[in-house]
Parts: structure tokens; sequence; C-alpha cells
């Protein structure tokens, strides 16, 4: 018997014993009158409910107009139906409910957390539906929330890690949607018009391409009703079409832009994987020991722990519906950016040959597993991660068997995956700052 | 407030219990260590904090940043566990944890699946009382710590230009120095230094232990007993008084800095609940009067600065209640394209002029009660902020007990009340006003790309 063995029996006997079995949330799905796809999990303990309404409008779907996905939902809540935006934040506010909008690359978001008090939610979900379907992108709010917008991006150019981010991105996926940041340019920014949110909004903000969640202290009937209400405005649509899939690179490039900060800003990595990929549970569990779990992983034992380097060094992949990048990102003194660079990178390629110890594999595991309760301890969190379950199409167990699917991964399993995907030839490097000269 | 690793979103606004909540089960050990433990089982977590009475205000010249620096090194090893094997332990067991300092305190924490809390309890029950500060260690982490405040504040115009206000607003407090401390403060700390400021502060009957999960109180007190009971107390410092004294007219400060846009902050001196005396219904008036300005979207800064007047691109209003010396109400924004930074500064006065002038309306004042209470039972959503509110009530010195007076005691601040405060406080003898003034920076995103291959070996 190995010593290999013995340990890992010894790991499950730990598990078995001291972290009793947790029942996962079930999640609840069926599909609204409308089309549109429900994701419900009742909870007990707090008188609130939690709904995210998520739609396949993020600034993928911007075309050549960058930054149109952003502000179409940035402008939903500055007037929607009879309301402007004052009688809107009125409405929700004397009734204490919460209201976010967001855009990522994939998705546009809107969340609602409102007390379960029947009036209050009643109110709190009406408007909710009236921004959703009727949002009036009026053009003195269209005029002012464009300058803001513009505002915004000019603010990023004074953040050397906002620029590194940028860069990164466009040096990875080229003319991909995936390339530019989501609020946009200045230069795509301007010419757009209120007729380019309307439009965008008639499109993409349908019911057959939403998702809703709703997690809180409800029944299933009155879910169904809080679902049907909530998307009762909007057409029935369709759902967006499929991305096309991001060119692959077959070469190593580094760009250096100078910026006079004190420290240097350092992206490198390479597009990764989908939020389907076969070899999701490998990868994650591999940048979970490479450079995912903050100060024990790989990355910061290196490049800070043992060199004091860096204040944050880390690696990781970002799942996206189509591929999302893998990336190694840390800042330091100007002076020293290329050896802390040199630092993580010899990091990645060592574990990328060779793949982790028996030792680190186990103790991720245990990280993984054993916290895995901490994910979903809250409403809140629930909902997130209910949200990204639902959105990938993963099946609705995925929480349920997410441990077990941990568990199953092996020291081979990731090796193989990461010699497949992490290929040192492939990488883009970014650097910004003073040490980038 | 600075963490160790990653920065948490902290929302600093208050809550309180009412009949149906969750107790707070109070424990005092033999050593004088503090335990307060609240029952959550909504899942089989529990998160474990360690508050200590010590922070950058505990502080003096020449040392500033030590506080935080302390904390950084309470990772590095004690007799029984050698460096980094806190961090290590903790991630076995399927925790997170990480540590943060603020003016007012230190604190660590860590995250668990409810019957890991020995582990959290036996590890910070050792480095409570025997941290190495091994001097080959620290020479590393000064130097992440120098990282940090390049990253924080010395590359960011906005922190840096805040930090310039601080000092200038505080003429004693040592609330004028930052947390992180001064570049050369933290250059020249020693281990000698930590050493000093360990043995000072770090001992059972300087910390406050708080518990929130899936637990037993009883069943917690025993726990304690047995890992932190053994400790010996300290003869802790004399906390001197430090108050800042009475500021004797207005004072104003032009930052230039590489930036982008413009940036103002004004902040009035104001009593804190700590140092507000008897008249404590002002601090609560205060307390509103930053809801009424920037309590959500229908706020007046929103709907009147950014959306009617449409003079500012952002604007913010704030106070601490809870802060262990009298501290700030600040206002800040960013001015649209277009407008300057007087004209903004013009409209954010006239809104003080109003909450002297004027009464709130009735439904204004409704609607930040509202809110209060909603948020209030939100906040019960999150373990780990409800033990935030704990200890830092507790560690400043008002007792937790404080968190549950505050729905009520904001529920009875009248329109009046709030009037008074402004005409009391909001004036212009207390009034520090800073303007950042962009110096040029070359073009950022839309700067043409330098892009070349490096060539090497290291980019392979």
């Amino acid at each position: 018997m190995s010593v290999k063995r013995v340990s890992r029996c010894l790991v499950l006997l730990f598990l078995l014993i001291s972290a009793p079995v947790y029942a996962v949330p079930e999640i609840q799905h069926w599909v609204s009158p409308q089309g549109g796809r429900i994701y419900f999990v009742p909870t007990e303990g707090l008188p609130l409910l939690d709904v995210r309404v998520v739609f396949d409008a993020g600034s993928a779907r911007d075309a050549e107009k960058f930054g149109l996905a952003a502000l179409t939902s940035g402008m939903l809540d500055t007037g929607a139906g009879d309301w402007d935006a004052d009688a809107i934040a009125q409405r929700l506010e004397s009734v204490g409910a919460s209201l976010g909008t967001g855009v990522s690359r994939d998705t546009a978001w809107l969340s609602l957390r409102s007390l379960t008090h029947p009036e209050k939610l009643g109110v709190a979900l009406e408007t909710g539906r009236e921004i959703l379907a009727r949002p009036r992108f009026e053009q003195k709010d269209f005029d002012r929330e464009k300058n803001r917008t513009l505002l915004a991006i000019k603010q990023r150019g004074e953040q050397p890690d906002d620029l590194a981010e940028i860069a990164f991105f466009q040096a990875l996926y080229g003319n991909h949607p995936y390339a530019h940041p989501q609020e946009g340019f200045t230069e795509t920014v301007e010419p757009l018009t209120r007729e380019d949110l309307v439009d965008f909004h008639k499109r993409y903000y349908v019911a057959k391409n939403a998702i809703v969640v709703i997690v809180g202290e409800v029944k299933r009937a009155d879910a169904e009703s809080i679902a049907e209400k909530l998307l009762s405005g909007l057409e029935q649509g369709a759902v967006s079409p499929a991305l096309s899939a991001p060119e692959p690179i077959h070469s190593v490039e580094t760009v250096k832009r100078p910026f006079p900060s004190e420290q240097t800003h350092v992206r490198a990595g390479l597009i990764g994987m989908t939020a389907t990929d076969p070899d999701y549970f490998p990868l994650y569990v591999g940048n979970h020991i490479l450079g995912g779990s903050g100060l024990v992983s790989r990355i910061s034992e290196e490049v800070r722990e043992k060199r004091g380097l860096s204040y944050n060094a880390y690696s990781y992949f970002m799942p996206l519906r189509e591929a999302g990048p893998f990336q190694v990102g840390l800042q330091t003194r100007n002076d020293q950016a290329e050896e802390a660079l040199r630092v993580a990178l010899k990091t990645v390629k060592d574990f990328a040959a060779n793949g982790p110890t028996d030792k680190e594999l186990e103790a991720a595991k245990k990280n993984i597993i054993g916290g895995f309760v901490l994910r979903l301890d809250s409403n809140q969190k629930l909902t997130e991660q209910v949200a990204i379950v639902a959105f990938y199409n993963r099946p609705l167990d995925y929480l349920a068997r997410f441990t077990e699917k941990v568990e199953a991964v092996t020291r081979e399993d990731i090796k193989r995956a990461f010699r497949s995907r992490v290929d040192p030839d492939k990488l883009r490097t970014v650097l910004v700052g003073g040490g980038a000269k | 407030m600075l963490f160790r690793g990653l920065r948490l979103a902290l929302l600093v606004s208050p809550l309180s219990l009412h009949a149906a909540e969750p107790a707070v089960h109070e424990f005092r050990l033999d050593n004088g260590l503090k335990l307060l433990v609240q029952e959550d089982h909504r899942a089989p977590a529990v998160v474990s904090q360690v508050w200590y009475k010590v922070g950058a205000s505990y502080e003096h010249g020449g040392i500033t940043g030590i506080s935080h620096m302390l904390e950084h090194m309470m990772f590095k090893g004690t007799e029984k566990h050698p460096p980094g094997e806190f961090s290590r332990i903790i991630a076995a067991n399927g925790g997170r944890e990480n540590a943060f300092t603020g003016q007012d305190y230190t604190a660590y924490f860590q995250t668990l699946e409810k019957t890991r809390l020995p582990v959290s309890f036996e590890l910070e029950a050792d480095r409570m009382r025997y941290l190495l500060l091994a001097d080959k260690e620290f020479k590393k982490e000064q130097q992440v710590v120098l990282e940090e405040r390049r990253l924080r504040t010395d590359d960011q115009p906005r922190a840096k230009m805040e930090e310039h206000f601080q000092s200038l607003a505080y003429t004693n407090s040592p609330y004028k120095n930052p947390v992180i401390g001064w570049p050369d403060d933290v250059g020249g700390l020693t281990v000698d230094d930590l050493k000093y400021w360990y043995g000072l502060w770090y001992a059972p009957n300087n910390a406050t232990v708080v518990i929130v999960g899936d637990v037993n109180p009883q069943e917690v007190y025993t726990l304690a007993k047995k890992h932190f009971g053994p400790l010996k107390p300290s003869k802790l410092p004399e906390i001197k008084p430090r108050g800042e004294v009475e500021q004797l007219g207005p004072r104003r400060m032009t930052v230039h800095l590489p930036a982008k846009l413009p940036y103002l902050v004004m902040g009035y001196k104001t009593p804190a609940l700590r140092t507000i005396g008897q008249e404590d219904w002002e601090a609560y008036a205060l307390e509103v009067a930053a809801g009424i300005l920037d309590g959500g979207n229908s706020a007046r800064l929103s709907s009147r600065l950014v959306r009617g007047q449409q003079v500012a691109a952002s604007a913010g209003a704030g106070y601490d209640l809870y802060s262990r010396l009298s501290n700030l109400f600040t206002l800040e924004g960013t001015p649209v394209q277009g407008k300057t930074l007087q004209a903004l500064e013009k409209a954010l006065r006239e809104e003080i002029r109003r909450l002297q002038d004027e009464s709130v309306s009735a439904a204004e004042l409704e609607r930040v009660k509202a809110q209060v209470l909603a948020h209030h039972v939100y906040q019960r959503d999150s373990m780990f902020y409800q033990a935030m509110q704990l200890g830092a009530t507790e560690t400043v010195g008002l007792g937790w007990k404080t968190i549950q007076e505050y729905v009520d005691k904001v529920n009875a601040v009248t329109a009046e009340q709030i009037q008074q405060v402004a005409r009391k406080y909001l004036i212009d003898d207390r009034l520090s006003v800073a303007y950042l003034e962009p110096l040029p920076l070359p073009e950022g995103a839309k700067a043409p790309e330098e892009t070349a291959p490096m060539g090497g070996d290291h980019v392979r």
C-alpha cells in the first residue's frame, strides 16, 4: 500500500467524522408563462427575499458599440413607466427595498432585495417590473448618464491596474466580443444615442432571454407569482444567438505601457476555459493550488511570502460562456517588476509541467470541501451561486454534487488539463507602470 | 481599515436587535478576556473574530503604521507553529481567514464549518501570547507592507489626497495619521519596535472574542476557557485622552497630483457617540442627517446635485457614529465636465445650509427610517457583518448593547433635531476643505500601444 493511499483514506475518514453532511438547498426550476427560466430556493429564518434577473445581454452583445450594454443597464432605473428617477428611488426606499443593476461580459442583471411583508414586497416588485419592461431612456437622462460614463472612463485612466486589465483582454481577445471593457472607450461611447439603447433593450431584455433567481422566505406558489409578475411586461422575444469562439493564440507577446506610478501592474495569461468545460474541476482545483487560494497558494508563497515582492499575487480562471481568460497578476515596485514576473511565470511553468504534489492536492481538497458550506451560508451568496448555475445551464444538482466532483479530481487529471491548457508558448503578458520601459 | 489580504467590502452601518432577534451571550474569563456569542442556525457555519484594543489611533509619531505591521506579523509564526502554518491549518480545515487594522482596533477572523471552531481558538490563543517576531520574516513582510502602501495610497490620487486631508483637518488627534503609516515610519520600524508593541497590547484582558454562527453559547464558553483561559493577563498601558483641540477657523488645501479628474473632500468636526456625553441624540441626528444627504438614490445629493443641478458626477456624505474619538462629518464629490470644484463646493454648502434653515419633510425622514429598519433585517443575512458590529462597538468602548439601541434611537430623531445639529456642528469654524487639482497624466487607454516581444526566456 502506498503512502499516498494511506493519506487519502485518512482524509476521507476525517471528513466523515468531523464534517456532517451539509444538505445543500435544492433548486426548484420551471419556465414562466412568458418563457423565462425560473430558479427558486426557499429559505427560512429571515423575512427577506432576494430576486436576481439575468439576461444574456452583457458587453459581449455590444457589437461595435462598446459600452452599449453597460449604459443600457445603468439607465434602467433613471425612468420607467410613469416614474422618473426620483419617483423610482422614493418608491423603493420608502419600503426599504434595495435595487442594483450591472453588466458583465456575458450578462446584464437586476437584483432586488425586499422584506417579505406583502405590501412592501408588492411595491418593490411592481417597480422592478416597470424598470425591466418599460425603461424610458429619456434624452435628458441619457445625456447625463452618458456624460457620467465618459467621466468614469476618463478616471479609469488614472488607475494603472485598470489599464493593465484592459490591455490584457485586448492582447488575448483581439476582435472577439470579450476584448473590450464593459464600459467601452471614450470614442465608442460618445457616438451612442438613446435609440441605440432602446433597440438594445428591445432585442435583449426579453423573457426568453431571461433567467430569474428567487431566494427567500416565500412559498413555491408565491415564487411563481413573483416571477410571473416581474416578467409580465416583457416581450417573449428570443434567446441571444451563440457567440463565436475566440481565435486561438499561437504566440508569445508582451505589451508594455509606461505609466507614472510607483508600482508596475503585471498580467500574464492566455485563453482559458468555458463555464461548461469538461476539464472545469481539474482546472479549478489545480488553480486553487497554483494561485487561487490566497496566501497559501504557490504563486503567493513564491512572490510574497518567500521574497516580499508583492502584496497581492494570484492566478485564476474566469469561466465564461465562451472561453474566458486564465490570468496571473501581481503588482510591485517598478525596479523589481521583471524579477517578480519571472518568479510568477516560473511557478506557472513548473506547475503546468509537473502538476501538484499529493500533499498539495489533499490540502486543496480539504479546503474546498471543508469550506463548501461557506459559499452558501447567506441568502445573498445562495442567490449569486444559483444565478451562475442557471445562466450557464449547469445541472440543477451542480451545487449538491460539487464536493463529490472536487473529491474525484486526481493529480493526473490536473497535470493533463494544465499541460493541454496552460501552454507557456501562448502567454500574453502586459506591464503597466514605471517599470514598463 | 486595512486588510492583510484581499480587500473585503465592509458596510459600516448599524444594526439593532428587537425582541424576536437572537440574543447576545456575554462571558468574561478570569484573565479578563471578553467573549460574545450570537447564535445563527441557518447554516452549519461559524464566524470567529478576535478584536484587540489597539490600532493606528493608539500610535505616536515616528512609529505610525506599527499596529498594521504587527497585524501582518501575526501570521509569521509562534514557538508552536512556524511561519505560514496558521494559514495552512485554517485552509486545511476548509476555513477562510484574514485580519484588518483600523484607527481603533486590530482584528483577526476565520470563517469555518461549525465543528472546526476549536482549531480557530487553539491558534488564536497561541498567537495572542507566543508570537515569535523573527527578524528575517519581519524584513520580508516590511517590503510587502511597503508594496501595500504603494498599491493603496501612493498610486491612488484620491487616497493620497485624503491622507493629506486628514492631516490638515486634525491638529493633534491621532486620526491625523494614516492607518498604514507614513512611508518613512513604516520603513523605519524594527523588529524590536514590534516586540515592544506586541508586549504592550496583546493580552487576554485587551481582547474580545466574537462568535456568530451555528453554535451553543455555553459550549463556546467552555471551549474558550480551555484555550484562552490559561493565558496570563498584562498590566495594560494607561490610555491617554488625546482629544482634538478646538478648531479656530476654516482650513483649506489644494493637492496637485497626476490624475484625470478633480475631486473635492470637505469635513466638519463632529463628536462621535462615545465622545458626545449626555446629549447622545445629537450623534443619531448627525447619522440621520448623513442619511438625508446620502441614504440612497432618492437622497438629496443624488437627486439634486447629480440629477437636478447636474453639478456632480458623483457625490457622497458620511458620518461615523462608532469611532473611539471625535471624527468628521464628510462630504465629497467629483464635478461633472464643465463644472468647477468651486461650483461643486458651493452646491454642497448649499445643501448644508438647507439642513440648517429648513425642516426636513416628514416623508423624507420616514424614508430614511424605513431604510434603516429594512437594512437592519438584511444585515442579519451576514454572520460576518453581525460579528463586526459586536466587535467594533465593544472595542471602541461603547459596548455591544449600543447596537441594540440603534433602531429606536434613529426612530426618535426629529426634523428639529437635525436642524439643531446642523446649526451647531456643520459650521465654517469646524470645516476643512481639500481640492484635488489634477496634473496631466499620459493618455491611458487611448495611448498608442507600444507592443513588442520582450525577448528572453522568462516570458516564454
